[in-house]
């Protein structure tokens, strides 16, 4: 049990896949302007990479090595699509404010990383644990750059006021240039805390 | 403004500048990080990016406007054209082209053009998985580009982001000889000197308007 604990725990602050890989940094700028969308997002990414370390570590025993690549990018790619189609359906303004990056978890490392690296090798019940991990890890840092950016930004969370009236938002932050000074600052904390013994 | 009647050579531009893929939309940020530590690195894979990012998007446009898209088989007989949606595949069909393309280019380059290959080479393969070729073809769908706009969105993403990762190898060679505090080494000073680069290519914002 112990075992399945640490596989669950350890993508999400040891070996986090944006801070420890350096994995799936795009959409953690793009999508982090509300706390909302982070969540959204971060649901996203979680549900489609459990999904397919499940598939993937099911399908270990049909798959040949020289075509892994291409099962692993489709198991990944109908979960992406399910994901967006039912956005669309149920919550089209969210999927609007989206965009395209939710088309582009396909391409986020992190789900062919943890498939390729975690998936492939694994039984089932790890697989999906090391997913959710993953996917944990992944959201709890998007969640962390949105709060910063909507309530130093927008002057909100989750929409509802926190700055007091006559304060003027920091706009900056919304903007490009502000997504990345943050992360570049986020990432600097990180290590100084992990430094410490 | 209806996005139609926005000319192609206005849309070049202002991937490149104003709407810059890297900078503004923030994609192929993990290609961008890894390989602008040096400049050959960096002219290859942005060089690789700007010619896989033109055709595929031709190739996606085709794809997508005379099958994929709703009614585009509607020439079909029975109205089986109106029956069948194979609007959803649209994802899994751009990512196909893209890996078919890069497939089918570094054979090609490997028969005919060793020099290329060896300068290419190594960075074809890492494009499939690079999102921002992927994120031009969703735009493009999205904004409802027509065929020529779609190229000149695709050639001048690719351009804004070979200018974007040569910009940032220059920097990084620099700093190599400057004290950067311990912890912000690396991917941290890449992530903030990028922000002031984003602000610097905010001035230019203004000059062309596409959305």
């Amino acid at each position: 049990m112990n075992r399945h604990l640490a596989t669950l725990v350890t993508p999400i602050w040891k070996e986090n896949p944006i801070f420890f890989h350096v994995l799936g940094i795009c959409s953690a700028l793009a999508v982090t302007t509300r706390v909302s969308n982070a969540l959204v997002m971060g649901a996203a990414v979680t549900c489609t990479a459990a999904a397919t370390g499940v598939f993937v570590s099911l399908l270990r025993p049909v798959v040949q090595r020289s075509v892994r690549l291409v099962v692993e990018m489709l198991v990944i790619a109908t979960f992406v699509i399910l994901f967006d189609v039912m956005l669309k359906a149920f919550w089209y303004d969210m999927s609007r404010q989206l965009g395209p990056y939710v088309g582009l978890i396909v391409t986020n490392c992190i789900l062919l990383g943890r498939a390729e690296a975690f998936a492939l090798k694994n039984p089932v019940l790890p697989s999906l644990l090391d997913g959710v991990g993953s996917g944990l890890g992944y959201s709890w840092v998007l969640v962390v750059v949105a709060i910063f950016r909507e309530s130093l930004g927008a002057g909100t969370l989750l929409g509802l006021r926190v700055l007091p009236e006559g304060a003027a938002p920091a706009q900056a932050l919304f903007l490009p240039p502000g997504a990345f000074f943050l992360m570049g600052l986020l990432v600097w904390g990180l290590h100084a805390v992990r430094r410490r013994p | 403004m209806n996005p139609g009647d926005i000319s192609p050579l206005t849309i070049l531009i202002a991937a490149i500048f104003t709407n810059n893929i890297l900078l503004s939309n923030y994609l192929g940020m993990c290609s961008f990080i890894a390989l602008s530590r040096r400049l050959d690195t960096a002219v290859g894979m942005g060089l690789a990016v700007t010619f896989v990012s033109t055709f595929t998007t031709a190739l996606n446009w085709v794809i997508y406007h005379r099958v994929l898209a709703r009614g585009a088989l509607s020439f079909l007989p029975g109205g089986l054209g109106d029956r069948i949606q194979l609007e959803i595949f649209a994802l899994i069909v751009f990512i196909a082209v893209i890996a078919a393309f890069v497939q089918v280019v570094e054979m090609v380059l490997e028969r005919f053009s060793p020099a290329m290959h060896q300068a290419l080479g190594l960075f074809l393969p890492l494009i499939t998985v690079n999102c921002a070729i992927l994120g031009v073809a969703l735009f493009m769908v999205i904004r409802g580009y027509g065929f020529f706009q779609a190229v000149a969105y695709g050639f001048g993403s690719g351009l804004g982001w070979l200018l974007a990762v040569l910009l940032m190898a220059g920097l990084r060679r620099r700093l190599r000889f400057s004290t950067v505090p311990r912890g912000l080494e690396g991917v941290g000073i890449t992530l903030i000197v990028t922000g002031i680069m984003a602000m610097a290519f905010m001035a230019f914002a203004g000059m062309v308007r596409i959305q």
